[in-house]
């Protein structure tokens, strides 16, 4: 085993883990056998990744550029076949810890119908709970502060079926709360949301992320959404090609379209007046920032 | 083809105590040849409303008229005529692939039509094709062994071997990435121009309607609330919001704008109407 996990005792935001990158992925290769072919078909080659305590990073990339596989890894559902990933200091290929991983760096995907389990809000939140075994007076308590903090309070005795897409989400997520991760990674929550569903999910996020402190890892094809993260990753065929700031990795009009992905309107916009010789900074985000540059034509 | 909704009704589980009112007294006719967009919250009524107008499903009272036949009142075989020729997407279509092959499955609708053997394959080459997928390298591939995109795309393909008068298509870009959002778009638009056909396309997402739809139509608590063009159902701004909806981003860009200079066009939706709106306000200062 490697000596880093030697030094590291996992827990619970433990004070003896605070400077340690929540997850850390080193040189990690994955490839998915293909049927009647020798030839396996490779979906990581080399990633490296850290996240830190308290980051805000978000993954993009396009169907197949190994976003997803990375997840699996890094959530144990996947083992590596080579290089490793830590959560917490706990290597995933570690079958003796995947209970502790899964409930450490808590998942939520994106389907919400898929996520619920029972057909009365409070029970659902608190069914992993449940399994571990809590008092029943310390559930109660923990499913009141998470649908508090997921704004959904008033939906405790809510039958899940009827709420919306945004609101399902958001009881996954406090679901997940109630693990006490330390991070939560989240994938393509929103794909299957209305506007409202979308907006409502991505206020929930960020603040988890800025009100509590929470990790968050973000996959998502929706750039706007990363506007405000701390970093984004770029994955293409199953590589890092490229991380930095919004600012940094979006104002990369023609990289991102060469692989196949978005920009932000408001970055798009700033890169075709620029093209044309308007003097307008090529890494504008959003609309603020956008009226503020064409005032200064004026 | 044109379809006249008219005072649709549809209740759910109807005098249980699970009775929800899904549709309630929708009356819009939509134009022949239109691209129309189809918006509203989850649980607006959306699907409920589309699986009604190809006969899927019976409504509790009003009707649909297809050219002028009312859908729910004909022979069995009219209404499988009339499935025939309004061709249904359903939200993740590639879960309905079932063929060992992709021109098998393509051939599946086709071969329901009786056609002859000739007509069917110029159909399942032409359905492949339309999607944006190589026939040749295609056709004896297992549906299964492709990419989440390109089965979404074979199961198009399936649909539009129909040669369907409407296609109505449920979210069909759900899950995909902005590419592979592009592509299958961008053959519905290239589509819809060469045949005329009428498409409805039921999107969450504002940019893509503000894109591509010449007609949207919004629905709210089972309600069809707005029938009419992308430029003047976005004007509607604060009660798009109020119904859980919003309006492109470039929407709002050129809404701020227009308060600081009133000379700016604000019916504007897309990224690249707004840059010419902006060089054509602000031409002259650029530093070239």
């Amino acid at each position: 085993m490697n000596e880093q996990t030697a030094f590291v005792t996992h827990g619970q935001n433990g004070q003896d883990t605070q400077s340690q990158p929540i997850i850390r992925v080193e040189n990690l290769s994955y490839a998915y056998p293909v049927e009647d072919s020798d030839q396996p078909k490779q979906a990581l080659s080399d990633v490296n990744l850290t996240v830190a305590r308290g980051e805000f990073v978000g993954i993009i990339g396009h169907n197949g550029s190994g976003k997803s596989t990375l997840s699996k890894i890094l959530n144990g559902i996947l083992s590596p076949d080579s290089g490793d990933a830590w959560i917490e200091g706990m290597n995933t290929k570690d079958p003796e810890k995947i209970w502790q991983i899964r409930k450490t760096a808590g998942m939520v995907f994106q389907n919400p119908d898929n996520q619920l389990v029972s057909s009365v809000v409070e029970t659902d939140v608190a069914f992993g709970m449940e399994n571990l075994g809590v008092p029943s007076e310390q559930i109660k308590e923990k499913v009141t502060e998470v649908l508090d903090i997921v704004r959904m309070s008033d939906y405790r005795k809510a039958r899940p079926h009827q709420l919306s897409g945004g609101q399902k989400q958001r009881i996954a997520i406090a679901g997940i709360l109630a693990m006490q991760p330390d991070c939560i990674i989240f994938d393509e929550p929103t794909a299957m949301l209305d506007p409202n569903g979308r907006a409502e999910v991505m206020k929930t996020i960020t603040n988890l992320n800025r009100e509590h402190g929470m990790t968050v890892l973000h996959i998502t094809h929706y750039m706007t959404e990363l506007v405000g993260a701390d970093r984004i990753v770029v994955m293409d065929g199953g590589r890092v090609v490229a991380t930095g700031t919004p600012r940094e990795i979006f104002s990369q009009v023609a990289m991102l379209k060469e692989i196949g992905l978005d920009v932000p309107q408001m970055t798009e916009l700033a890169y075709l007046l620029n093209q044309d010789g308007y003097d307008i900074p090529k890494d504008v985000l959003e609309i603020p920032e956008m009226v503020e540059a064409l005032c200064h034509l004026k | 083809m044109s379809l006249k909704i008219e005072h649709l009704d549809h209740v759910y589980a109807q005098n249980s105590p699970f009775e929800f009112k899904a549709l309630d007294d929708v009356n819009v006719e939509l134009e022949n040849g239109h691209f129309i967009a189809l918006i509203g919250h989850t649980g607006s009524g959306k699907s409920t409303l589309i699986q009604h107008l190809n006969g899927l499903i019976e409504p509790t009272s009003g009707t649909v008229y297809l050219n002028g036949v009312d859908i729910f009142n004909q022979s069995k075989e009219d209404l499988v005529k009339t499935r025939f020729s309004v061709g249904l997407v359903f939200q993740y279509p590639e879960h309905q692939l079932f063929e060992e092959t992709v021109a098998k499955d393509v051939a599946f609708g086709p071969k329901n039509l009786k056609l002859l053997e000739e007509e069917i394959q110029e159909r399942v080459k032409w359905a492949i094709e339309m999607v944006g997928l190589d026939y040749e390298k295609m056709k004896d591939v297992s549906p299964f062994e492709l990419s989440g995109g390109q089965m979404r795309r074979v199961a198009i393909a399936g649909v539009l071997a129909m040669k369907p008068k409407v296609l109505i298509l449920d979210e069909p870009t759900a899950g995909l990435d902005p590419h592979g959002r592009d592509t299958i778009l961008g053959q519905i638009e290239k589509l819809h121009k060469a045949t005329g056909n009428t498409v409805i396309l039921v999107s969450h997402s504002m940019e893509d309607v503000g894109r591509y739809a010449d007609r949207i139509l919004v629905m709210y608590k089972g309600k069809a609330v707005y029938y009419d063009t992308p430029t003047v159902v976005f004007r509607h701004v604060d009660e798009l919001e109020k119904m859980g909806l919003a309006v492109p981003e470039v929407k709002y860009l050129m809404r701020a704008l227009k308060k600081r200079y009133p000379e700016i066009d604000d019916d504007i939706f897309t990224v690249e109407a707004a840059k010419a709106e902006i060089e054509r306000v602000f031409g002259g200062e650029r530093d070239v």
